[in-house]
């Protein structure tokens, strides 16, 4: 028992940060899996953050009416941003959504009296355990699951494939595509709320464009052809510079070296549901 | 059954459609045809709501499609294939035919999140009428196969095999025998006698005279966005000005000062 204290005291952030992670992956998966290159995740975890760590710092709220809080606020915000914005497509999207977290960094550097500005928000009870991380995970995973293997999926894959054709079929396109919005920043929001009250201490420097970036490049990395694709590629991104840390210095460069190498070699990313198929395929006619 | 009245189309100072009427009774396979660039596509695209007309009307049953939105028009029961065929190429040929039958697939999120019976049993059923529809098409054989591995006739007949689960009373089709073979084009005519047999009324667009000569018992002729001439094919074959907008003008001087 002692041997796992001792490995929970130096890594139990890295296992939660895992989990985190994971969630933001998922909620750009959904996004990415309506064909739709939206970059906002990274403001909406941020908003989901400052939302539930003020509930429970200034409204002594209990955690899972913050937890809702951080999910409930982000998603009011997609709604209202994702009608404009969502006519939008490709680049166009994105820099839209890039330009929406810009507007939400400096919204919270200059709202000082309740976000606390640029010094950010000190002193958030560290309510979050480790299994609320796990229970949120398996969550939002169940729920992802069912709604792929559902007409609900089927709309999202359809719209990627063709949006006009689509339509054609029935499908309300806009509407869906505003339903993967706002589901994934609700995503979002939630990994924000659980990883504000880990933390201690949050500021608007953690929820800019790097972290857009990174959530990104978890679901790309991974692969977006399946649900396993966004937490593998948020696993293997959280856990690549740890377990570098022998290269000292030069463990940022081997990292990105990894990166464009999976990258170069496996383009769908890791979890490829179509490939593992085109294996299978092709082991079974060496068989036959 | 579906109703054009004085319908216009301008792209900027382009009028591709000038004051189209057309009348598709129901239960009739009725041809458009025309030269190419004459606006056939266009008035597709007017009819399911991809273009918004500059003026004029259009009334599928009574009802007005303007300012209605493609899949509000869907709905209502109208389903269109394409002339660049528009397949979910990474879907396989049984899910794309379920994608058609969404609407259909009549359950609510709690069903959709627990897999209530609700859900399984709309899913079991949309499966099975897309099985159906496969096997009309004579494609039920590679229903677990990616859409994009088809032959060009073969995802021709699975684009109609996926209109259909949308389960329209109106079948609008965009050359549906352009790059077929004369054996698929033989084998298409039947399939699509046998789906006016079941009910579905059809107006196509198809550039293969005979194709449509054999096929349609009203044929309405379109040439630089006007409707030039209507009627059976006989007379169609007749009409000296579908020769002319085919063949143009024996005198080739007039034919230039026309246009």
């Amino acid at each position: 028992m002692s041997g796992f204290e001792d490995f929970w005291a130096i890594y139990g952030n890295v296992v939660l940060t895992l989990g985190t992670n994971s969630l933001l992956a998922l909620s750009i998966w959904l996004t990415l899996a309506c064909g739709m290159l939206a970059m906002a995740n990274a403001a909406f975890m941020g908003i989901g953050a400052y939302a539930a760590a003020l509930l429970t710092m200034n409204y002594e709220a209990s955690f899972p009416v913050a937890l809702a809080g951080g999910m409930v606020a982000p998603a009011l915000v997609a709604a209202l941003i994702g009608l404009p914005t969502l006519r939008l497509s490709g680049v166009y999207l994105a820099m839209a959504t890039l330009g929406f977290g810009e507007v939400v960094r400096v919204t919270i550097l200059n709202t000082e009296s309740l976000t606390g500005g640029a010094l950010g928000l000190n002193g958030i009870p560290q309510l979050t355990q480790w299994w609320h991380v796990v229970l949120a995970v398996v969550l939002v995973l169940l729920v992802l699951w069912r709604v792929r293997r559902s007409k609900v999926g089927r709309a999202f894959d359809a719209i990627r494939g063709d949006e006009t054709a689509a339509g054609l079929m029935g499908i309300d396109v806009r509407s869906t595509k505003m339903l993967a919005f706002v589901a994934g920043a609700a995503i979002a929001g939630l990994a924000g709320a659980l990883n504000a009250h880990l933390t201690f201490f949050i500021g608007p420097g953690e929820y800019g464009f790097d972290r857009g970036v990174e959530i990104l490049t978890m679901a790309i990395l991974g692969g977006i052809g399946g649900l396993a694709g966004p937490v593998i590629g948020a696993c293997i991104l959280t856990v690549l510079p740890e377990a570098l840390r022998g290269f000292s210095d030069f463990r940022l460069v081997v990292n990105g070296l990894i990166l464009v190498l999976i990258v170069l070699f496996l383009p769908q990313g890791i979890w490829d549901p179509a490939r593992f198929s085109r294996w299978l395929r092709k082991g079974g006619r060496r068989h036959a | 059954m579906l109703e054009l009245t004085s319908l216009s189309k301008n792209f900027g100072g382009l009028h591709v459609l000038h004051d189209v009427g057309l009348s598709v009774p129901e239960g009739a396979i009725f041809g458009l045809i025309g030269p190419n660039g004459a606006g056939k596509t266009t008035v597709f695209n007017l009819i399911t709501g991809l273009l918004a007309p500059t003026s004029g009307g259009i009334a599928f049953q009574g009802q007005d499609l303007l300012r209605r939105r493609p899949h509000e028009i869907t709905r209502l029961g109208i389903a269109r294939t394409f002339q660049n065929i528009r397949l979910f190429k990474e879907m396989t040929l049984l899910e794309n035919v379920v994608v058609g039958a969404y609407r259909h697939m009549d359950y609510g999120y709690a069903s959709l999140l627990l897999g209530l019976p609700r859900y399984r049993e709309h899913e079991a059923r949309a499966r099975e009428r897309a099985h159906e529809l496969l096997g009309w098409m004579k494609l039920d054989h590679k229903a677990n196969d990616l859409a994009d591995n088809l032959s060009y006739g073969e995802q021709r007949r699975l684009e109609l095999a996926r209109a259909l689960a949308t389960e329209p009373r109106l079948l609008l089709l965009d050359e549906p025998v352009a790059g077929m073979n004369t054996g698929e084009r033989a084998e298409l005519m039947r399939e699509i006698l046998a789906i006016r047999e079941r009910g579905y009324t059809i107006l196509m667009i198809e550039h293969d005279m005979q194709f449509v000569m054999g096929l349609c018992e009203r044929i309405a002729v379109l040439n630089f966005g006007r409707i030039i001439a209507c009627g059976g094919p006989q007379e169609i074959r007749a009409n000296e000005q579908v020769i002319e907008a085919y063949l143009g003008r024996e005198d080739d001087e007039q034919a230039e000062q026309a246009q």
